[in-house]
């Protein structure tokens, strides 16, 4: 019979995304916490300009292996790193890097909105500041602007710039934060959860802004809703228990996925 | 396959297999008889045949609906939208293949009135015969979803069509015969052919239950031996 084999329709699935290289590259990545490892052998690349999804229940590692992209994990004591990870062909573990530099170079948003305590003005060209991207007022002006633009937040703040980023509505400081994190233009910005403290008209401007963003940016994005990885991403990786389950093109992922856990978990059913 | 976390998300999905199978079930009733009251002439039969259309019709309207409502609340993914996605598309089928039922039931009067020769019911229930075997295993295939049957049935759909090739000339001999059989053959003709899409609603079917199960489409022609389109030309 000429079923078109499942192999044949993952080639050409493949071939399609082969053509984008890979921005960043995680091999055999491990983390431990103390005692307990919390990640075994990830081998998971991104792709340049694509949206990436890491799914996948509770505890199984996604924000771990999130948090490794820009050296999150330092921060915690008794937290240790295995493996590699290149950006571009960097190996950001090497101790010649500098943490600070990498953190501008992969820029993070969070999942609660925690802008300073400062001006909208000031949230935003904090970054470009101690990283002395820019010295004249009219330099810092235009750089607020663009980035307050990209995170489509410019129109509702412009008059009240000095105001604090505080006093803005939950979706708006999200939005502030993104804005942040896109002054310093960061070549990749991962999102640990960016939408679960949001309303629906909030979730849908980020996830707007999101697919805008991907023009110019790689994005990594940490979800617990299936919904919303498959509307914003172009490739998934699901993780279970520390590990990766499987990696794919995302609309295969949620229409077909090869891993039983995978259909599973994006099904709500239990195995 | 295992069960949903949210046990009424199962209710919902079976609730859609349960009225699959049961239009199933009356629209090869509704086939079957039609052909009966054809081949008898009896038009009680035929009458019964009509009005049980709207059952079905009312069937195919509350699947769409109830799928509409599923993945609004549910929004499934995977195998799960595979399955109220072919929900829909099957129940449209069957809905189709009770229209055809009806429409052969609707010609009883105008056959019933001529005589028929009985080699040539014998040939119209022979037909039906296999587009309703074609049609039984599709929906046994249903309850099973086996990718593999499901194949068969699809390769076997060129069986029908040599039969209702056959057939058309044998019609078109008669008329040739006798001007008067123009009349009752025309709509014998007509008969014949909405028979022969049975066979290919089935065949639909088949491929849906193959994509349900595995979520690739099959591939490839369908074979085909339908060749009554080309009956008298080039003088074959």
């Amino acid at each position: 019979m000429n079923m078109m084999s499942e192999a044949a329709v993952e080639k050409a699935l493949d071939q399609k995304m082969n053509a984008v290289p890979f921005k960043m590259i995680g091999k055999d990545v491990s983390v431990y916490y103390g005692e307990k490892r919390a990640l075994f052998d990830v081998n998971l690349n991104v792709r340049e300009n694509t949206v990436t999804a890491l799914i996948g229940p509770s505890g199984c590692g996604k924000s771990t292996f999130l948090r490794t992209l820009n050296r999150m994990n330092d921060t915690i004591d008794n937290c240790r790193v295995m493996g590699k990870i290149t950006l571009d062909e960097d190996d950001i573990y090497d101790p010649s890097i500098d943490v600070v530099e990498l953190r501008a170079r992969v820029g993070m948003v969070f999942q609660k909105p925690n802008p300073f305590p400062k001006s909208i003005y000031e949230n935003v060209s904090y970054g470009p500041k101690i990283h002395g991207l820019a010295r004249s007022k009219a330099d810092f002006d235009q750089i607020v602007e663009q980035s307050l633009q990209k995170a489509g937040l410019w129109n509702e703040v412009k008059d009240r710039l000095h105001e604090p980023g505080t006093g803005l509505s939950g979706g708006q400081q999200q939005r502030l934060c993104i804005a942040r994190a896109v002054a310093v233009s960061p070549e990749v910005i991962l999102m640990d959860e960016p939408c679960s403290a949001l309303d629906p008209i909030a979730t849908a401007k980020v996830e707007e802004l999101i697919h805008e963003l991907r023009t110019n940016f790689t994005i990594v994005i940490v979800t617990h809703s299936m919904q919303q990885a498959a509307r914003v991403s172009q490739r998934t990786a699901m993780f279970h228990l520390g590990n990766l389950v499987e990696e794919n093109d995302t609309d295969k992922m949620f229409t077909n996925p090869d891993d039983q856990r995978t259909q599973d978990y994006i099904m709500g059913r239990f195995g | 396959m295992s069960t949903h976390i949210v046990s009424v998300y199962d209710e919902d999905l079976k609730y859609l297999t349960r009225r699959i199978s049961e239009m199933g079930g009356l629209a090869e009733q509704m086939v079957a008889e039609s052909v009966r009251a054809l081949v008898n002439a009896d038009l009680a039969l035929a009458q019964k045949v009509i009005s049980d259309d709207t059952i079905l019709d009312e069937a195919e309207r509350q699947i769409g609906e109830k799928a509409i409502v599923t993945i609004a609340k549910r929004q499934p993914m995977a195998a799960d939208l595979r399955e109220i996605m072919g929900s829909i598309r099957i129940a449209a089928d069957l809905e189709r293949v009770g229209d055809l039922g009806k429409n052969t039931a609707k010609r009883v009067i105008a056959v019933s009135s001529a005589s028929l020769p009985r080699q040539l019911a014998r040939g119209l229930e022979h037909l039906a015969e296999l587009a309703l075997m074609q049609l039984k295993e599709v929906l046994d295939v249903y309850a099973s979803r086996s990718p593999e049957k499901a194949n068969s049935i699809r390769e076997r759909d060129n069986e029908i069509d040599a039969i209702y090739t056959s057939l058309f000339r044998e019609l078109l001999t008669y008329m040739m015969e006798d001007p008067r059989n123009i009349t009752p053959c025309t709509h014998l003709l007509f008969c014949a052919k909405n028979i022969e899409r049975i066979g290919d609603h089935a065949t639909n079917i088949a491929e849906t239950i193959y994509y349900m199960a595995t979520g690739a489409q099959p591939v490839g022609e369908r074979p085909k031996d339908d060749t009554a389109n080309t009956v008298g030309a080039f003088g074959k």
